[in-house]
């Protein structure tokens, strides 16, 4: 792992029982860089996140966030790491506020420093003026806003999403990627789990995921070649995916 | 405060802000033990004939005996609704929130288990005062010393609860955990009946009764709530508490447990 990797994944692997979820994955991000984990359904991308935020464990392989090796020192490399899961994990009868300052308190953050925090963080994604309000009455976007906000509190270095437009409506789709596109841009390494190529930018990283395999690692142009990147990615997992649009 | 106690308090404010929340659920928890009370004790109290039995030094009437079985039941009860909300949590998401954290799991879920501990003490404590105002009272000392002896029997049905939720997967399988644990454990101790009322009927019965935790339980607030110390009951609770809370983490363990079943 050298300086400027701030995620690496090496030769991981992971068995369901005869089932095997992951084989033998390996890639590493940039700093700083926007990479999509780009695979059909049922390609273990999910898998592949229990494992990085240590909600699962494998002894095949190695994962190290910003220096520091997940299986022998797992608090230091969680601190590093801002989730945001494919399903909310939201209390939805507090309020935006009562969410952040929870979250922010299973980092160990609390009164002034939490509150100026959270302040940035809401800023950050334009949901500053929301943090009185109940989740329940915000709409999806919002909702996803807020996580990603929450992701961000404790300064992480690298951020990671599990298919975050799942249910959106396109504005709020497009809205939540530009926005993440942008904390790449400030700085953050973020790792963009999805099987929608239309949230790729060319100058995006990615690693295609297939039947628990990595096939490419390469940026969005190169994969994409002189034709479409929906195209690439469709002849390389076999048209294994209905969804990629 | 540092890191670990800013969780610690922030893990149990969420939990009794939810309990207070809901208000039918602070009520239920409250009515249920006052129907045991009022009517169950009621309709018993002609047929039960109590001899004196430490901690008691005089006669006493049904309802003041099953006041501490019913001390117990709110925080059985409350440990299974605890390990009811743990579930949904996991099918919600918001679990994955806590276990993500930079803390170690068993202080998280240590955390988890004080938090439920914490919501029974308003639920008993509601109940004890209930059953004041109908002049059911205790020695005044008693509803101090109870106190701890109601943080380790707590501690003990919370972890119990913390353990069936690693071994449940869906919200739907938690019926059966009324009919194969809550009942079985509660009318299986001497929270309605004296061990020795219990052998007249049956030897068995009654030896099941005494290697129930929540016998012990319910011995170490009779005692406590008399400003006693009985230290079999706390042997038996602490040694519950702690080897609950042990195989609790056993089944959340990351490599062998819930979450990998669970994918």
């Amino acid at each position: 792992m050298t300086r400027t990797t701030a995620l690496c994944v090496s030769n991981v692997s992971l068995s369901y029982g005869a089932k095997r979820a992951l084989d033998d994955v390996s890639f590493a991000l940039d700093r700083g860089r926007f990479c999509a984990l780009l695979g059909p359904n049922g390609a273990g991308k999910s898998t592949l996140f229990s494992l990085l935020t240590r909600l699962l464990v494998t002894r095949e392989g190695r994962i190290e966030v910003a220096g520091f090796d997940l299986a022998r020192n797992p608090r230091a490399a969680l601190a590093r790491i801002g989730v945001v899961f494919q399903q909310p994990t939201l209390d939805l009868d507090t309020s935006v506020m009562r969410n952040m300052r929870y979250f922010a308190a299973l980092h160990g953050m609390a009164g002034r420093d939490a509150t100026a925090r959270i302040d940035a963080a809401l800023e950050r994604l334009n949901m500053r003026e929301r943090a009185d309000e109940k989740v329940r009455a915000l709409n999806g976007g919002h909702r996803r806003r807020m996580e990603i906000a929450r992701a961000l509190i404790h300064a992480p270095e690298v951020l990671l999403l599990d298919e975050p437009t799942v249910g959106l409506d396109t504005a709020a789709r497009r809205s939540i990627t530009a926005h993440v596109h942008d904390l790449a841009a400030e700085g953050l390494t973020v790792l963009w789990a999805t099987h929608l190529v239309d949230e790729i930018e060319p100058s995006d990283d990615v690693v295609v995921l297939n039947r628990g395999r990595v096939l490419k690692q390469a940026s969005a142009a190169e994969i994409a070649g002189e034709g479409d990147l929906i195209d690439a990615f469709i002849e390389m997992t076999g048209g294994n995916d209905e969804a990629a649009a | 405060m540092n890191a670990w106690t800013i969780a610690l308090y922030a893990i149990v404010l969420r939990e009794a802000m939810r309990f207070l929340q809901n208000r039918g659920r602070f009520l239920s928890a409250l009515v249920r033990p006052l129907v045991w009370l009022v009517i169950f004790a009621a309709g018993f109290r002609a047929a039960l004939g109590l001899s004196i039995t430490p901690p008691y030094q005089t006669y006493i009437t049904y309802e003041v005996y099953i006041v501490p079985g019913l001390c117990a039941m709110i925080q059985l009860f409350n440990g299974m609704q605890s390990s009811l909300s743990l579930v949904y949590d996991q099918e919600m998401g918001s679990m994955r929130l806590l276990l993500t954290s930079p803390r170690p799991r068993w202080w998280l879920l240590f955390c988890k288990l004080m938090a439920g501990v914490a919501v029974s003490l308003l639920q008993v404590y509601a109940f004890l005062g209930i059953a004041a105002l109908m002049g059911i009272r205790m020695p005044a000392m008693g509803y101090v010393y109870v106190l701890p002896a109601l943080v380790l029997s707590g501690l003990m049905l919370g972890a119990l609860g913390l353990l069936i939720s690693s071994t449940i997967r869906q919200l739907e399988n938690f019926a059966g955990v009324m009919n194969f644990v809550i009942f079985p454990m509660f009318f299986l101790s001497t929270a309605l009946y004296p061990l020795w009322k219990m052998a007249e009927a049956s030897r068995l019965l009654r030896d099941i009764c005494a290697v129930n935790p929540f016998t012990h339980a319910v011995e170490l607030i009779r005692f406590a709530l008399y400003a006693q110390f009985n230290g079999w009951a706390l042997l038996w609770v602490g040694t519950g508490a702690v080897a609950f809370f042990l195989l609790a983490l056993l089944g959340y363990d990351p490599a062998r447990g819930l979450m990998r079943r669970k994918g």
